[in-house]
């Protein structure tokens, strides 16, 4: 696999090393002279020192046969850039931004970048998982709309205890589709009835939080009392 | 019209003053105050601190639903990320973006952005002065309508359907 890497900051160096130790062919851009110099006196001659944003520097990389092009400079800006430049300048089949601003996610996808790591929002999701809320955790993004992967804690006090999956009231459009009990994922049947510490995954639109909020976790004051 | 401005440099100061001037309704964003010390003293229109590439700092600023847009930081990384929030999130229909790369200048707009470029326009006002012929590039590449970048990106789906397809849960 030919892997363009661009950005030497941590992220670019480490990346740019794992792929070589697994035997891929790379290439490595960055800016800052220096930086480069001290990167190709550790790993080897496979940093070029320029722009990747340039149009010009991309193609002296070899974007034009590039597999993947992996935009991981500490700007957001710039790997945009640096991805839209590889898809439609240079025709790279797979590109890869690292986006610090977690608002920029959807914006990224939009535009066409295929693959979108966010650091910022994995280290939020850790954190939050290690908070006992009894609210309902975010696990992921589907696709490009704004359908979403929910994970919802259930207690004792939760008004979904005690009846079936299929008496509860769901907002349109979302659905309980597995849940977690005794560390086994199970799948919810109509007749499947909830118990106090099971996890149910829904998947759902953003825009239904506060209603599944209701059927599943109780009343807003409840929570927030706790 | 309504018109927004980011980056209070020289050419987006003169822009909001002469825009403002002509009685046209003016919003120009800058990440520092500073830079608005650049406008005329008479300017009537507003000045916001803040990112023009942060969709909420845009919204908030009241830029949705303007008629023009115009992307004027030194950054023309930066520019290229406002105009694309411009146009696909707030939907306005005129984004112009400063682009001082060429390369760049020419592909965007072939990505539906319109790219004005520093560079080409100096280089041929030059060579022109000096009685020679220019790049005949045009001072803006205008957006082209029809290559919307995400369509453009979605191409062929996979040749043959994955193993799941057309079976019951049950057979998978």
């Amino acid at each position: 696999m030919f892997v363009i890497v661009v950005g030497g900051g941590k992220v670019g160096y480490y990346l740019t090393r794992e792929l070589i130790g697994a035997g891929h062919e790379v290439v490595l851009l960055e800016k800052t002279r220096a930086r480069a110099v001290q990167i190709s006196d550790e790993i080897g001659s496979v940093v070029l020192s320029r722009d990747g944003t340039e149009g010009s520097a991309l193609a002296e990389a070899g974007a034009n046969r590039a597999d993947i092009v992996a935009a991981v400079t500490g700007d957001d800006e710039d790997n945009l850039v640096i991805c839209q430049m590889a898809k439609h300048h240079f025709s790279v089949k797979r590109t890869i931004a690292r986006v610090n601003n977690p608002k920029n996610e959807l914006l990224f996808r939009h535009l066409g970048v295929d693959e979108i790591i966010s650091p910022t929002r994995m280290i939020l999701g850790a954190i939050e998982q290690d908070i006992p809320v009894h609210e309902l955790l975010h696990l992921a993004d589907l696709g490009s709309g704004d359908l979403e992967l929910i994970e919802a804690l259930l207690t004792d006090e939760s008004p979904a205890i005690g009846r079936t999956s299929g008496e509860l009231p769901m907002p349109e459009g979302c659905t309980l589709f597995a849940y977690i009990r005794d560390g086994k994922a199970l799948q919810v049947r109509p007749e499947t009835q909830f118990r106090g510490g099971d996890k149910v995954i829904v998947i759902g639109r953003r825009e239904c939080e506060d209603a599944l909020r209701g059927t599943l976790i109780g009343d807003e004051e409840e929570t927030a009392a706790i | 019209m309504r018109a927004v401005i980011v980056g209070c440099g020289r050419v987006g100061a003169s822009l909001a003053a002469s825009l403002d001037r002509a009685g046209h309704h003016v919003l120009i964003l800058d990440i520092a105050t500073s830079a608005f010390d650049r406008l005329p003293t008479t300017f009537s229109g507003e000045a916001v601190r803040g990112d023009g590439t942060d969709e909420d700092t845009l919204v908030r600023a009241g830029a949705q639903g303007a008629d023009a847009f115009f992307a004027l930081t030194e950054g023309d990384n930066r520019n290229i990320m406002a105009a694309q929030v411009a146009r696909e999130s707030l939907e306005i229909g005129v984004v112009v973006a400063k682009i001082n790369d060429p390369v760049r200048a020419r592909a965007y707009a072939d990505l539906g952005v319109a790219t004005l470029c520093r560079t080409t326009l100096m280089t041929d006002t030059l060579l022109g002065f000096l009685g020679f012929t220019g790049s005949g590039d045009p001072p803006i590449h205008h957006a082209k309508e029809h290559a919307h970048p995400a369509e453009a990106t979605t191409g062929s789906g996979p040749a043959e359907p994955a193993p799941g397809i057309a079976r019951t849960v049950g057979e998978v």
